[in-house]
């Protein structure tokens, strides 16, 4: 690991593929990315790109048959050299301490999350008997503190209510309390806002924002909606096929874009600022399944500026364009340094 | 546009649901999903309906085809060449020889989909129900269809399944295009799609409306969508239209407290763009149980004594600006910058 021990938690070279009858999927394939303390990372992409399995390795949940490779250094609470995830079993009491006690976890549905058949107190009170307390009493007044901490009212109420009595907001707020309960210093964050309207999207996010700043945690947010990655990002990785192809901070990723497919994503939505009705820039085909494919750029099938010959012969490496901003792209790179 | 020809107009649309008693079945109530919607749809013209989850845009839309029986109002259309009918009043024989001129596309383009059926079925089966719509033979149609969906026609016989999200959501356009409709209520069609397709698909409906003048209702959730698509947009809060004008003037200026709270929640895919934050205070009201006076008063940030007693009509402000509130006239509120 990265001796700068303003990193939390660095992921070098993950991959995590499928074992399927149709061959060998590759979800994830060769990611790399770092983890500041108190800054958010988001992962943006389209379905499929991988950035939800990417965190499922961070926590090693991936379901079977998926293998995972590569490093995940994750900086401990309690202090000590760094350990790595990836080494640790699965189902061992080490990995155990790590989930939801130092890696805190939302996910996009809080109604399929959370057991339906349990309270939302029980449910709390559960994550913190693990990890925090073995009282009782405590861990319930640590339940309704934290409830009262995301703004639920009538937080010594709420305890006794099961999941499909909260609204959608709520259901999404006693979620994130669930995650913070146990002071993780890393909070994931499943593309939580997706399935909330636009009102209640603004305030879960500035929830998120503000409980990150109070209780000092870093974030990985997960999302495909470029303006939430706007607003909640301090770094930004692109992800691609199983690839980060751009990653840096997100004013450059958003004003000075470098790789062909966040220059196209970002020129396709439609924005405020655009003329109505103008026709939005096109992405061309779809997203390939990440089976079988050869070596070569992930994107080169959609890309417009593909050259045959060069981009469909080998993998294009992460090369740093600038300090932080790195590019995966054939075309992207520096020109080499004239050889001696 | 360089038609103004009204192509439907709806009046006093309601839909009530009755709330039954678990025991005795009998009602106790009624969720008023669409209480009273006025609005209307020029030819070619897009009419954006936005609104968040729970406030009737999905069942307006159904009521407008008559996929929901509406409890009252008037729905009428002014087809080409045809006396206008009010589609409330028609019996089931006169309302399939309607139902042609009226389509409809789904939000989502799996469950849209007969997976037993072949594209060719699909897209086929409007004309099969209408046979006397058709021009040309039926294959040669489909094949057109696919072609102006921008799908491969060879790809006809082959199911849904082989299809990307994106090709599906073709094919449901295929198909409510089938019976040269002049009028499409668009359901979140673009909602269940990633960003790279659903400019694709966004860019086909622009297409297709220049191309045949067709009037969309389209519903969304998503302004940015609204603003990008639509000539004029209605916004609806629990069951009721609180303001409408032209797209462009309901973003730059709007005149309804709720619709600045929605402009203020976009996220704009900027990290420079510096705005005012807004939060709504409280949760969407149950539309069984509706407060009383203007429905947006317990959450209204300018709301007043009056808010809570009486409850704003749908006026004009100026033409085509409609608003529901009994400030319009003198709040100040802020658009988003454009």
């Amino acid at each position: 690991m990265n001796d700068d021990s303003d990193i939390l938690l660095d992921v070098r070279d993950l991959h995590v593929s499928f074992q399927l009858r149709e061959g060998l999927l590759k979800a994830v394939d060769g990611v790399d990315f770092v983890v500041r303390k108190r800054k958010t990372v988001g992962l943006v992409g389209e379905s499929g790109c991988g950035k939800s399995v990417t965190v499922k390795a961070v926590l090693q949940i991936i379901p079977p048959p998926g293998k995972m490779r590569g490093e995940i250094w994750l900086r401990r609470k309690a202090g000590g050299p760094p350990v790595d995830l990836g080494k640790l079993d699965p189902t061992g009491d080490e990995i155990r301490q790590v989930r939801g006690g130092e890696i805190g976890m939302i996910f996009q549905e809080p109604m399929k999350a959370f057991s339906p058949v349990h309270t939302i107190g029980n449910q709390l009170v559960e994550g913190i008997l693990l990890h925090t307390t073995p009282d009782p009493k405590e861990a319930h007044d640590a339940a309704v503190a934290m409830l009262e901490r995301v703004k639920i009212a009538n937080p010594q109420q709420r305890m006794k209510a099961y999941p499909h009595e909260l609204s959608g907001g709520m259901r999404q707020r006693a979620m994130i309390a669930a995650a913070l309960a146990c002071h993780p210093s890393i909070l994931i964050a499943d593309e939580p806002t997706t399935a909330l309207d636009v009102t209640v999207q603004a305030e879960v996010l500035r929830l998120i924002k503000d409980l990150q700043a109070e209780l000092g945690m870093s974030v990985i947010f997960i999302t495909h909606d470029l303006g939430v990655v706007a607003e909640m990002a301090d770094d930004v990785a692109v992800m691609y096929l199983g690839r980060i192809v751009e990653q840096s901070d997100v004013d450059t990723i958003f004003h000075e874009p470098m790789h062909p497919y966040t220059v196209e994503l970002l020129r396709s939505i439609p924005e405020l600022g655009r003329t109505p009705r103008s026709r939005l820039n096109t992405i061309e085909g779809t997203v390939p399944v990440p089976l079988n494919l050869g070596r070569r750029c992930g994107f080169y099938s959609r890309c417009r500026e593909a050259v045959a010959g060069v981009c469909d012969v080998a993998d294009p490496p992460a090369v740093q364009v600038r300090p932080g901003h790195r590019v995966r792209c054939f075309l992207r790179q520096p020109p080499p340094a004239v050889a001696v | 546009m360089n038609n103004n020809e009204i192509l439907l107009e709806v009046r006093g649309l309601t839909k009530h649901f009755p709330l039954k008693s678990n025991f005795w079945r009998r009602v106790i109530g009624h969720v008023r999903a669409v209480d009273g919607v006025d609005l209307f749809v020029r030819r070619g013209e897009t009419l954006g309906l936005v609104g968040e989850s729970g406030c009737g845009k999905t069942t307006l839309g159904r009521c407008i085809l008559r996929a929901i029986e509406p409890t009252a109002g008037e729905v009428l259309y002014h087809l080409q060449g045809r006396q206008p009918v009010d589609f409330r009043s028609l019996s089931g024989d006169q309302l399939r020889q309607m139902r042609p001129f009226m389509q409809m596309v789904f939000q989502d383009p799996f469950s849209a989909l007969d997976p037993r059926m072949t594209v060719y079925d699909i897209i086929s089966e409007p004309l099969r129900a209408n046979p006397g719509r058709v021009m040309t033979t039926i294959v040669e149609r489909v094949k057109e269809l696919m072609t102006v969906v921008g799908l491969n026609p060879q790809y006809m016989e082959r199911y849904p399944h082989a299809f990307s999200t994106g090709q599906r959501q073709r094919i449901s356009v295929a198909r409510a295009l089938a019976t040269s409709p002049e009028f499409i209520v668009c359901d979140e069609p673009v909602s269940a799609l990633d960003v790279s397709v659903r400019s694709q698909i966004l860019n086909l409906l622009l297409e297709l409306q220049d191309r045949y003048q067709v009037g969309y209702l389209f519903i969304s959730h998503d302004l940015s969508v609204i603003h990008h698509i639509s000539h004029r947009v209605a916004v609806m809060y629990v069951g009721k239209i609180v303001e409408t004008a032209s797209a462009v003037e309901l973003f730059q200026s709007p005149k309804h407290p709720y619709t600045e709270v929605l402009l203020h929640a976009i996220p704009r895919p900027d990290p420079r763009s510096k705005r005012i934050r807004l939060y709504l205070s409280g949760e969407l009201p149950n539309p069984a149980n509706p407060p009383s006076g203007c429905y947006f008063h317990p959450r209204c940030g300018y709301a007043q004594e009056v808010c809570a007693r009486q409850t704003p009509a749908l006026s004009e402000l100026s033409p085509l600006h409609h608003v529901a509130c009994h400030f319009a006239a003198e709040l100040n509120l802020n658009g988003v910058a454009m």
